[in-house]
């Protein structure tokens, strides 16, 4: 059938199905339906396919289909799959970033320090991988003897400390201070950390001391 | 719910994919819904939609969060859609359900290829019917009526969807409404 009203009556329909209507047009859109019986189908016509439309019921994503998308999403890179790791085991992850640190720091240093290293003092003789101090002679201060044994045939005015050695003690031997022989690895850490608690200690010293 | 999202798609940005799925859980009931309903095709709509939510994720550097995720999406989505629904490939799923299964996809599969003769269409179950009707559209007016009516979407946001002009949207949704009426005048 044509319609023959004015074009612009069609649109205003529209406006006024899209909440989108201005008061005057809607005023005529209104005026002239109530007049025009064509029209007034068009409008009926027109507001049934909104509702019907509208009337399909909702429907949702079938199952498995989040799986589906992940499934489908280009590789995760290892370094954020570490992160969420340590992210969810904060206890584990303490304890394996310790364990690391220990085993590098302390073990490294272990096995770093194989020479034969020892402290210089003025009148002590050393013959290959042995420190002598010679019968008569007085050593004035520590003396520590690493990966080498030591042998005192005099005097020592101060503290041995032997790493991975032996010491041989002559009679006639006087060490005023303490001796100390370290060879297993654990005896090592005690070494260190104690020496670590020392210098923490002697640090306060010298603070209280100024 | 936008600052929910906005954290999560900065964890995305970090490249963690946990968190994308939380995204895919939130919208995929929105997101399958409006590619269904355009396509007519639960196979087609699945495909479409997860590619959609895979794009997304691809390429969610490129998000901008002030604005609406939700509208980002629809646009990757019904971009993806028109796309499926221009090249109209022949793509035809054995495994799709047939008549007397729940769905009923058969109507929809011929609404892809060709018309249906009047007698079968008025046989149909009104949610068929709505879906054959639509699928019937051009593409052009299909994605504005599904996004109005289907979705109830306001039409400044269909216009950011579909990146046309507001008037543009108008103009179609009037024209896809003609469209439905007169396909609807033997009802």
């Amino acid at each position: 059938m044509m319609n023959m009203c004015p074009d612009h009556l069609v649109h205003y329909m529209h406006e006024y199905l899209d909440g989108d209507i201005s008061q005057e047009h809607e005023l005529e859109l209104k005026a002239h339906l109530s007049s025009c019986m064509t029209c007034q189908q068009h409008m009926q016509e027109l507001s049934k396919v909104a509702a019907f439309v509208q009337s399909v019921s909702h429907i949702t994503a079938p199952s498995g289909f989040v799986e589906g998308v992940t499934s489908r999403l280009p590789k995760e890179t290892s370094r954020v799959g570490m992160k969420r790791w340590f992210h969810n085991h904060p206890m584990l992850t303490a304890a394996a970033l310790f364990m690391i640190l220990m085993s590098a720091s302390l073990f490294s240093n272990f096995n770093d320090d194989q020479q034969f290293s020892f402290t210089k003092q003025p009148n002590i003789v050393v013959e290959g991988e042995k420190v002598i101090v010679p019968a008569g002679e007085t050593v004035n201060g520590d003396i520590t003897v690493k990966n080498g044994d030591i042998q005192i045939d005099g005097e020592v005015n101060g503290n041995v400390t032997i790493i991975n050695g032996s010491q041989y003690m002559a009679s006639t031997a006087n060490v005023t201070g303490e001796i100390e022989e370290i060879n297993e690895v654990f005896d090592w850490l005690w070494y260190k950390m104690k020496a670590g608690a020392k210098d923490v200690a002697s640090f306060f010293d010298s603070e209280d001391e100024k | 719910m936008d600052a929910l999202i906005n954290k999560r798609i900065k964890e995305v940005l970090k490249g963690d994919q946990n968190a994308f799925a939380e995204i895919v859980e939130l919208f995929q009931d929105k997101l399958y819904r409006v590619c269904y309903r355009m396509l007519g095709n639960k196979h087609e709509a699945e495909d479409i939609a997860q590619e959609a939510f895979v794009r997304a994720f691809i390429n969610i550097h490129t998000f901008d969060t002030k604005r609406k995720f939700s509208t980002w999406l629809y646009r990757i989505g019904t971009n993806l859609c028109i796309d499926r629904i221009r090249k109209k490939k022949p793509d035809y799923f054995l495994d799709a359900e047939v008549a007397g299964a729940e769905g009923l996809n058969m109507y929809s599969q011929i609404a892809a290829t060709g018309e249906l003769p009047e007698e079968e269409v008025l046989k149909m179950e009104m949610q068929d019917r709505v879906q054959y009707e639509i699928s019937r559209l051009p593409d052009k007016y299909r994605a504005v009526i599904v996004l109005k009516y289907m979705e109830d979407l306001p039409l400044q946001e269909i216009s950011d969807i579909l990146e046309m002009p507001l008037g543009t949207v108008k103009t179609r949704i009037h024209r896809g409404r003609e469209a439905l009426r007169k396909q609807l005048s033997n009802m």
